[in-house]
């Protein structure tokens, strides 16, 4: 008896309904049909727009911020968030206007309480001139997005100890958090890309070595280890060789996961026709390996480097909240966090605390996105 | 059995070997020694200088001698004297240990008490809003970072007094207390580093339960089960939940791992007298054999983690033997 | 249906049952008015093709069709003067096991790898009957030593992966007929297993169905096993009974012509040399079947007014019903 395509057998699981609309087959290359899944997949879209907005923030942030990530003011440390009823619209004969500040006076040196000089109106200008920048490293530039003119200055998320504007830093401060996510990512998948490729193909004693390898740096705690490797880098260092030793470091432990399962996928791959019909056409295993196995695995590994982008996020942020990442006056943050280890600092000025609500924005974002783009990749989902 | 954990045993050398190896090796690595520091010191003599080095090995940069020098002392039993402390790691390391094993299992508990239930409840209420509700909260637990979530617990602590800001236990009037007195006020400075710990780990075990549920719901088995004409609470528990729940304890071993890492910040933010600080501080003055001690027995609590997720494996899967 | 009814009360009535599912596609009338009965101590086989409603039927009849996206919108079963569709979850879990049972397609896959084969099947007996947990064990034994499973004490404490194809076929079986059901419901049983094993299985159902005075219903694709153990057949075709008669007489006159293309792809003695026919065309998308007949898209004899009119089931011989007007005009010769 004919068995047929349209089976409703085994009902119970629901896995057996009807696939339905049959005649809509039209031929479309496999990444359309991740973009096309990934596009009614609201929630991951919404990640990946915000993802958008927080890398555009980090590539502008001179530009966006009104001032430079440094630029301290030891008379206004611990300035309160002007976005907590520091922003009037009304002035004092109750006319609506333009938004504005008033100057802020230090009323308590000890508990660093600030007041309103109501002297004084300092509205906020939208393409303020302020201190000198390159725009994407080349254009120099003196125009930021907004600013108050001097001898005010705004603190729309507040100041730290040495009143500088934590807004700037955390925008100048992106720049190396969420960088340290896309090119740690790109170097250990490439490593583990090739490793794993390399391990599964030659198989044998090379497969042997390096998997124990693998096996050696999943073994252990990977902060730890993390630690123990930036340690053996010493401690003078110039922000740019630490911003490298942080990634290579943390790709050091990352490629590991990546190499195994590429190893695995490989093994099932290889044994498949095409690769050994390219075999029998006498290609070199190097040829195979890179053009017609890899390229097999291209799905998964967007997936996978997608969800462990957190990973090195993270990552960066331990380092430099303990200490050993990225140095002041440099930011980052997670070195501006480190300000709340002190508990008056904390529980006085919270405002401190912004950064780790942008490190979680970041990594929520990209673990949506991640999760998204899983599911989209995933042949057994429908919609 | 008995072959298996001795095996497994038997495998543990090795590891640690080599992790203590590479240790020494990026010790060595490192620009300086211990005292290196003390050198500034006026106190200090050269002479006296050279001596300290000669005395405890850091005079060679050959890493196979000064690992041989430690590693003979480890087989007679002696892991040496903290340089800083100047006295022998375990008198150090013997607390701390325990500290950062309370922590992690009081993690555990939160972590897999919470995970389990909510996941079989998000499967079995599948696409529900009790489902979408708990997967959204779970994208959080998984996306808070320890760091940040550390400082808003302690920041929670400081505002309403509920708990302590930090440490193990009341410093003023901890010799004052009676055993079930101590027993309370350290679960109650336990309980905010745990819920930390906890809580990133639970998120993730929560999805997995949740997916392996829904998984093993659809098995024909579980068809099987129902038309015997079993109640709903005997399907999930007695036939979905032992096959689900393997997975898990897979991850259960490699939890452990995760927390001893992860406990690293949570110990650093509220002042936990556990290993990851006193790491840490070894490390950054490199007293070498207090950070060779800690790597040891943070690697020897790695294994166990493992191997106690094998064993747990074993009995709750007929399939598996351990041999 | 006046002819059956002289055969005595019928066990198990099935009245115009129609289980649907809403996919996200629309909804596919996969059972769609299928009647029958059931009668006490007679095989009734269940034939059709993959995807004809047989075994939605079948899990239907067990409360077991997963809601959403299956719902059952009419009809009724009648067990006794019960209608096991109107029955509360807790009273149809006790039917479940103990009045109807079922044994699956997958052997393999429908044994729980994690529980001892003795605990499965005693956590039935001891679902349904007031018995001790040493009794229940005795009684599983028993029990798989009666399915002809091999020193039964040892098997009882071994997991299914310990047993083969057949034997954890045999376990099922035990476990379904336990509780002593009135109907024991087989969905494929012989389908995944090797060739020599689906006769013996088919066999020991025979053998017990006697032994025990159960009904079986079975659901199968195979006409080879129909015609080894069914009394009386049931054709289904697109969510609709087409054909019931009495086994011999399906043999020789089938009626439908669906029917009748079924037995020409089949290989047989008396066409040997032959080629053999298959059915044109596929079987309809249950989301979109053809108006009026069902089968007129595929059939050799479809006349316009089929696509107009939905034949009904009518008695073509004495308790022979064909639902299709044109089935004596001869199809055959085609």
């Amino acid at each position: 008896m004919p068995s047929n395509a349209t089976s409703i057998e085994s009902p119970p699981d629901g896995s057996g309904m009807p696939s339905g609309s049959a005649s809509a087959v039209v031929n479309r290359t496999p990444w359309q049909i991740l973009w096309l899944k990934l596009e009614r997949n609201r929630v991951a879209m919404a990640a990946m727009w915000l993802l958008v907005l927080l890398y555009a923030l980090a590539v502008f942030a001179d530009f966006i911020s009104p001032y430079s990530y440094d630029a301290q003011d030891a008379k206004r440390s611990f300035h309160p968030p002007h976005l907590l009823g520091r922003i009037h619209v009304v002035d004092e004969q109750g006319n609506w206007g333009r938004p504005f500040v008033y100057g802020s006076k230090l009323a308590n040196v000890y508990d660093k309480e600030y007041s309103e000089d109501r002297s004084a109106k300092y509205p906020i200008r939208l393409l303020a001139e302020g201190s000198e920048y390159r725009l994407l490293w080349f254009i120099p530039m003196k125009t930021h997005l907004f600013g108050v003119d001097e001898p005010a200055r705004l603190y729309l998320f507040g100041g730290d100890q040495f009143g500088r504007d934590i807004l700037s830093r955390i925008l100048y401060g992106g720049r190396i958090s969420l960088s340290v996510g896309i090119v740690g990512i790109a170097i250990s998948t490439s490593i583990g890309m090739l490793v794993g490729g390399i391990a599964g193909y030659f198989g044998g004693a090379v497969d042997f070595g390096l998997m124990r390898l693998v096996e050696l740096i999943l073994a252990l705690p990977s902060l730890y280890l993390i630690l123990v490797l930036r340690q053996s880098f010493g401690a003078n260092m110039s922000s740019t060789q630490l911003y490298l030793i942080i990634i290579l470091i943390l790709s050091f432990i990352g490629w590991a996961s990546i190499a195994r399962v590429i190893r695995g996928m490989v093994l099932s791959i290889k044994e498949q026709e095409y690769v050994i019909a390219a075999q029998a056409l006498g290609f070199s295993r190097m040829w195979i390996v890179l053009r017609h196995i890899l390229p097999n695995t291209l799905s998964f590994v967007i997936v996978t480097a997608t969800l462990s982008v957190p990973f090195y996020i993270l990552g960066e942020v331990a380092l430099s909240f303990l200490g050993v990442g990225v140095q002041e006056p440099e930011a980052s943050w997670g070195n501006m966090l480190q300000a709340a280890q002190n508990l008056r600092y904390l529980t006085d000025y919270s405002w401190i605390l912004t950064p780790g609500v942008f490190i979680f924005l970041a990594v929520m974002a990209w673990n949506v996105f991640g999760d998204g783009l899983r599911d989209a990749a995933d042949p057994r989902t429908e919609r | 059995m008995k072959t298996f954990l001795l095996r497994r045993f038997l495998a543990i050398v090795p590891l640690i070997l080599a992790v203590t190896f590479i240790t020494q090796v990026l010790l060595i690595a490192s620009p300086g020694d211990y005292f290196s520091t003390l050198s500034e010191s006026p106190s200090m003599t050269p002479e006296r200088l050279e001596f300290l080095r000669a005395k405890y090995h850091l005079d060679t940069e050959n890493v196979f001698i000064r690992y041989w020098y430690w590693l003979s002392g480890v087989l007679t039993g002696d892991f040496g004297y903290s340089f800083k402390y100047q006295t022998s790691v375990w008198s150090l390391i013997g607390d701390r240990i325990l500290n950062t094993l309370l922590l992690a299992v009081g993690a555990l508990l939160i972590s897999w008490g919470l995970a389990i239930p909510l996941g079989i409840l998000s499967a079995v209420k599948k696409d529900s809003i009790v489902d979408r509700l708990a997967g959204g909260l779970s994208f959080v637990g998984l996306s808070i970072p320890s760091v940040f979530f550390s400082l808003l617990m302690v920041l929670f602590a400081a505002k309403t007094g509920l708990f302590p800001v930090g440490g193990l236990h009341d410093q003023v009037y901890w010799d004052f207390m009676t055993p079930w007195q101590k027993f309370v006020d350290v679960i109650w400075h336990l309980f905010l580093p745990a819920t930390v710990l906890g809580t990133i780990g639970m998120a993730q075990y929560m999805r997995q339960m949740r997916a392996e549920m829904i998984e093993t719901l659809s098995q024909d088995y579980i068809r099987t089960a129902k038309a015997k004409g079993l109640s709903l609470r005997t399907v999930l528990f007695r036939h979905a939940l032992g096959n689900a729940i393997n997975p898990l304890i897979t991850l259960f071993g490699f939890s452990f791992a995760y927390l001893l890492s992860g406990a690293f910040i949570t110990e650093f933010v509220f002042a936990w007298p556990g290993m990851g600080r006193l790491t840490v501080d070894a490390l950054i003055i490199k007293d070498e054999p207090l950070v060779m001690a800690s790597i040891v027995m943070v690697t020897v609590m790695l294994v166990a983690g493992n191997l106690l997720a094998d064993i747990l494996l074993a009995a709750v899967d007929p399939r598996i033997r351990l041999e | 249906m006046s002819a059956e009814a002289a055969a005595g009360r019928p066990l198990l009535s099935i009245r115009d049952l129609r289980t649907y599912f809403h996919t996200s596609d629309g909804i596919a009338r996969s059972v769609d008015g299928v009647s029958f009965d059931i009668f006490p101590g007679e095989t009734l086989a269940v034939v059709g093709e993959s995807g004809c409603g047989k075994s939605v039927t079948a899990f239907t009849i067990m409360g077991l069709v997963p809601v959403p996206p299956g719902r059952v919108e009419g009809g009724e079963i009648l067990l006794g003067d019960r209608d096991l569709l109107k029955l509360p979850e807790s009273a149809m879990r006790d039917v479940r096991g103990n009045d109807i049972s079922m044994v699956f397609q997958e052997p393999m896959t429908s044994l729980n790898p994690i529980l001892t084969i003795g605990r499965q099947i005693s956590e039935a007996i001891l679902r349904h009957k007031d018995v001790t947990k040493v009794e229940a064990r005795r009684l599983s034994i028993e029990m798989l030593s009666r399915v002809g499973i091999p020193s039964p004490e040892r098997r009882a404490d071994e997991y299914p992966h310990q047993l083969s194809g057949g034997m954890k076929q045999r376990a099922m079986i035990a476990m379904a007929l336990v509780c002593r059901p009135r109907l024991l419901i087989a969905d494929e049983p012989t389908t995944a297993l090797d060739v020599t094993i689906q006769s013996q299985i088919l066999d020991l159902l025979n053998d017990l169905r006697e032994e025990f005075e159960m009904s079986v219903l079975l659901i199968t694709h195979d006409l080879g096993v129909v015609a080894e153990v069914a009394d009386r057949v049931i054709v289904m075709y697109a969510g609709k009974v087409v054909e019931s008669a009495g086994v011999v007489d399906l043999f020789e006159r089938p009626g439908h012509p669906y029917t009748r293309a079924l037995f020409r792809s089949l290989p047989s003695l008396e066409h040997r040399g032959e080629a053999l026919q298959v059915i044109p065309g596929n079987v309809p998308n249950p989301l979109d079947f053809p108006s009026g007949c069902r089968f007129r898209t595929r059939c050799p004899i479809a006349r316009p007014e089929c696509a107009t009119t939905d034949p009904q089931l009518i008695e073509a011989a004495p308790r022979h019903l064909v639902a299709c007007p044109f089935s004596s005009d001869g199809g055959d010769a085609q």
